[in-house]
């Protein structure tokens, strides 16, 4: 087989779409957070891609795309140099370079990674932050990747060495389990190792910039195309369907979530419309491939239904999940990886199923079931060891005062912003080679 | 009556506008401010450049009271606004001739 | 209309979009930097230079880049004649399975961002329209050139055996995949020449120059990132191993770097920086340019790690020699595109792209860090002096720099009547003046 041009042009497309996801989601946090903490947000996005794209082409590729065990691919050390005139084999061997399947799949390891610092907002130190995102990548994410993204390899017709999930019949076609649930309810984990922000539950924490989020927003959506209709890793008929798909659950998730606030709160707001495009989007991510445009409609908008009703439950339950991972990214996740036992029909993919509403019984609906308690039940616990033992070590948590203060200046030395116009506020002290040094 | 002004670390607002509402103050005029006192700035750095910042975020706080309330209203605000830390902030009494409520036309006593 | 493959036609498109998005992202990342009384015109200069350079590219610039005139030093000095073009594949070395029109779109976009990223070598004090003066004059004696030398490969004949007319340093063998001379060495020797004659700002070692919006900042790196990836990969100009290859050595070399710079940061300033890890990963996206078809993912990380330790140190160097490059142009582009390009002499290795020549760690001789050495050379020093030149005689003609009350009062409104930001919410701020340009 040899290379489909346009196949590869479409992949490499998709993962530089996906890339910008990240940087989209710094924006969008960023924005969310108050204007004392919005550097140290965007960066724990920001070393997410450093952080994961290094141990990926150091060993996270081999450990989630290598075929073999159910559980966990083989550890090849050394790069991905020796990759550069193969062709991806997934599922398959598919005419798209295996660099570059590399590279799309690495941006979702990124993107998994950032979206979990959300819930640690103001009050994580920086380096247990790094520390953090390359013990988690290497020991949640790219196992569960390998379980569920791993597609095996065909010898023969016969299909070999798939992930654990993927092998007992779970549909995931770009990421609910492994990307939202995952994500989520790291989160959560997370943020009941680290405790509550000073002043949760009494003072308000408003976002300090709703263009900001909305800047954010716009290049996720934009990037989510990538996300989902890369995961074809093909231009074709599906790709179509689920561009498709992910435009309409994004726009009804919008619906769904704006209609609650109106009638629960009276009035339509900025944030809640970004919020249930995203709600929309997550619950898309895992079905996009197996519904039809008219069941997205429905898996978006039920998304923003519930993703507006759960981000409430934080304060219930006075656990600071504070840019509502659980909220958004795992209910969102769940309510989109279970939807696929609803209305999967192989009309659409007949690689895929048949839901209950299509007369495929129950059957998926329960291998869905068991594929986001798997994903969740080892996340969970596994964050929760991960992140007590930085707690316990390192410190996970700035000083009280610091906090306060804010983390921008405590960790970073820097505001974020300066739109004062007069001069003489201050002075130059130093430029790091000046003669005098340091003063 | 008194003007008392205030210039607090911006953070501190939401505890000292707590403190207040239980001592039965009505209302406040909040604006942001920025400058320095004894404590001189702090440090920032940009790709590798220092800067001492002089002026730095404050916020500057004014309510004007009753002559009897004025010392349980400072003892508060210092309270509340204190970190034993330099640039804490500083709090100053202004004797005012008379305050006018715009919707009624009330003066002195009745407009507080 | 002879066959075109329209899988890579569709990624060279895509490509030549996301490079075009790098110029308003790099408006972002510079007016980001600024203090908030020069961002309009901090963003203005990138934003003119798409329309000054994209209409002398259809005029003559695509004919003096990328046609055979039988010499090595610049093509065809005649109109570009695009639309007569329209039928033709893209011949560079080789005939290409693109339109040619596509190949000229893709290669207008760098000769855009070139000229660009000179700008933040001269912020808050340039006059407008000496830049837009400068920016034609420059892309037309300097980048048009250069990028003949480096970046055409030749007229490939119909059998494709015979080539004639490559340029000058691509003929000698120097491998510069996507931009490490032409583009980064090249604005970054011109940003120095520029800083020099311009003089520093008003307060330059003095008063705090504080970026006046990090999540500004933020937003630019993000689009310049992203549309990087067609920078490097689409120079690829084809759908296939290749560009995956350049693609993954982007992301990995980026990263890496953006880890160099924090890292340097954490152990001298005891901070690591929301800026720092924007200009870390910046100067790795540099770095890895010039080199990201040619060495190893593994090689990637190692180019990135020291590009972003490098440019963290490269960017003190005007505190100690007292030159205003205010954003920082010589630190990353120039510093970051010389480790880039001389990077291929250790780290180059045949395996990966046979067309190369393996440096030094992969079993090569000193052949490949000659070559290297000897273009990064030949475009600093030849951009250098050339920008010098026509600095200095629009500094005699127009004048290059705004009077000194204007620069402290801020050059959005001297230069540009506007003010960058209103974020009072109050009513009642003035009065309507009028509608047109009529007389108030």
């Amino acid at each position: 087989m040899t290379v489909n041009s346009g196949d590869t042009a479409w992949v490499i497309m998709s993962g530089a779409l996906v890339l910008l996801m990240t940087p989209g989601l710094a924006l969008f946090y960023g924005g969310m957070v108050r204007a004392k903490s919005v550097i140290n947000m965007m960066l724990m996005s920001l070393i997410s891609i450093t952080v994961v794209s290094v141990l990926w082409a150091l060993f996270g590729y081999s450990l989630a795309f290598g075929h073999g065990s159910q559980w966990l691919g083989p550890l090849h050390l050394g790069g991905l140099g020796d990759l550069v005139r193969t062709l991806t084999d997934n599922g398959g061997t598919q005419p798209v370079p295996a660099l570059a399947f590399a590279m799309f799949q690495l941006t979702f390891a990124i993107v998994t990674v950032a979206l979990v610092s959300g819930a640690i907002a103001d009050r994580a130190r920086f380096a247990a932050w790094t520390v953090f995102a390359a013990l988690w990548c290497t020991i949640v994410y790219l196992p569960v990747a390998h379980w569920v993204f791993d597609l095996g390899q065909v010898t023969a017709g016969r299909v070999t060495g798939e992930g654990v999930l993927a092998a007992h019949g779970l549909l995931d076609f770009a990421g609910g389990t492994a990307v939202e649930v995952n994500a989520g309810i790291a989160g959560l984990a997370l943020a009941i190792v680290l405790g509550p922000r000073v002043g949760f539950r009494r003072e308000p924490m408003r976002p300090h910039s709703i263009p900001l989020v909305v800047i954010g927003v716009g290049l996720l959506w934009f990037g989510w195309f990538g996300f989902n209709a890369g995961s074809a890793l093909g231009a074709n008929g599906l790709a179509a369907v689920v561009l498709l798909n992910t435009q309409l659950a994004g726009a009804a998730g919008i619906g769904g979530w704006l209609l609650v606030e109106r009638w629960r709160d009276g009035r339509p707001t900025g944030l809640g419309a970004a919020s249930g495009a995203v709600a929309g989007l997550v619950a898309i991510t895992p079905a996009c491939g197996y519904i039809t445009p008219t069941a997205s409609l429905a898996v978006g908008a039920v998304a923003g239904v519930l993703s507006a009703f759960a981000i409430g439950l934080k304060y219930r339950f006075a656990v600071d999940d504070s840019l509502d991972l659980v909220g958004v990214h795992f209910v969102g996740g769940v309510w989109g990886t279970l939807a696929i036992g609803l209305f999967a029909t192989r009309v659409v993919n007949p690689a895929g199923g048949d839901g209950l509403f299509h007369g495929g019984g129950t059957g998926l609906l329960g291998h869905q079931a068991v594929g986001v308690l798997a994903v969740l039940a080892y996340s969970f616990v596994a964050t929760t060891l991960i992140a007590r033992l930085i707690d316990r070590t390192i410190g996970f948590r700035i000083p009280r005062d610091a906090e306060v203060e804010g983390v921008d200046f405590t960790e970073h030395a820097e505001t974020a912003y300066e739109l004062d116009t007069r001069t003489g506020s201050g002075s130059f002290l130093a430029g790091h080679h000046t003669p005098g040094g340091r003063a | 009556m008194k003007l008392i002004t205030a210039i607090i670390k911006p953070f501190k607002l939401d505890e000292v506008k707590a403190t207040l509402e239980h001592a039965g103050v009505t209302g406040i005029t909040v604006s942001e401010a920025s400058g320095y006192g004894r404590q001189r700035g702090h440090t920032e750095v940009y790709r590798g450049a220092e800067y001492r910042i002089d002026l730095v975020p404050k916020v500057r706080l004014e309510l004007v009271v009753r002559d009897e309330v004025v010392d349980d209203v400072i003892d508060r605000i210092v309270e509340a606004a204190h970190t034993d830390r330099i640039g804490d902030g500083k709090i100053w009494v202004t004797s005012l001739d008379d305050v006018i409520r715009v919707r009624t036309g009330e003066r002195g006593i009745d407009a507080i | 209309m002879p066959q075109t493959f329209s899988g890579d036609t569709a990624w060279v498109l895509a490509s030549t979009a996301l490079v075009l998005l790098m110029t308003p992202g790099l408006a972002f990342f510079y007016g980001g930097m600024v203090r908030a009384k020069s961002v309009i015109n901090m963003m203005l200069m990138s934003m003119s230079a798409i329309g000054i350079v994209t209409v002398l590219w259809v005029a003559y610039g695509y004919s003096l880049a990328f046609t055979d005139s039988g010499s090595k030093w610049i093509g065809k000095i005649a109109p570009s004649h695009l639309g007569s073009l329209v039928n033709d594949l893209a011949n560079n070395g080789a005939k290409l399975a693109i339109p040619v029109l596509v190949f000229s779109a893709f290669q207008l976009m760098f000769a855009v961002i070139t000229p660009a990223l000179i700008s933040g070598s001269i912020a808050d004090r340039t006059k407008f329209v000496s830049w837009v003066v400068f920016v034609a004059i420059w892309v037309t004696v300097v980048y048009f050139p250069v990028a003949h030398w480096v970046f055409y490969f030749g007229n490939a004949s119909a059998d494709g055996k015979t080539i004639t007319g490559a340029g000058w340093l691509a003929g000698l063998g120097v491998e510069d995949f996507a931009g490490g001379t032409a583009v980064h060495i090249n604005a970054g020797a011109a940003a120095l020449a520029m800083a020099l004659l311009l003089g520093r700002r008003v307060g330059f070692r003095k008063e705090p120059m504080r970026p006046h919006s990090i999540p500004l900042v933020m937003i630019g790196a993000g689009l310049l990132w992203f549309g990087w990836f067609g920078f490097n990969a689409g120079s690829a100009l084809s759908a296939n191993g290749l560009a995956g290859l350049a693609f993954m050595n982007t992301q990995v070399a980026t990263a890496a770097a953006l880890a160099g710079w924090l890292i340097v940061e954490r152990l001298r300033d005891g901070h690591a920086t929301g800026l720092g890890a924007a200009s870390g990963a910046v100067a790795g996206l540099v770095a890895i340019t010039p080199a990201c078809a040619f060495v190893t993912p593994t090689g990637s990380v190692f180019i990135g790690l020291i590009a972003g330790a490098i440019c963290a140190y490269a960017v003190g160097l005007k505190y100690r020699f007292n030159f205003d490059d205010s954003l920082d142009v010589v630190g990353v582009h120039l510093v970051g595109g010389i480790v880039g390009t001389l990077s291929i002499g250790f780290f180059g290795a045949k395996a990966v792209n046979s067309v190369g020549l393996n440096g030094l760690f992969y079993g090569g001789d000193l052949t490949l860090l000659r070559l290297q050495a000897t273009g990064a050379f030949a475009v600093l020093a030849f951009s250098f002096v050339m920008t010098l030149i026509i600095g200095k005689l629009i500094d005699l003609t127009l004048g290059l720099r705004i009077d000194r009350d204007a620069e402290v009062e801020g050059i959005d409104s001297t230069e540009h009547a506007e003010t960058a930001y209103e974020l009072d919410t109050r009513t009642g701020g003035g009065i309507f003046a009028s509608a047109s340009s009529k007389e108030a």
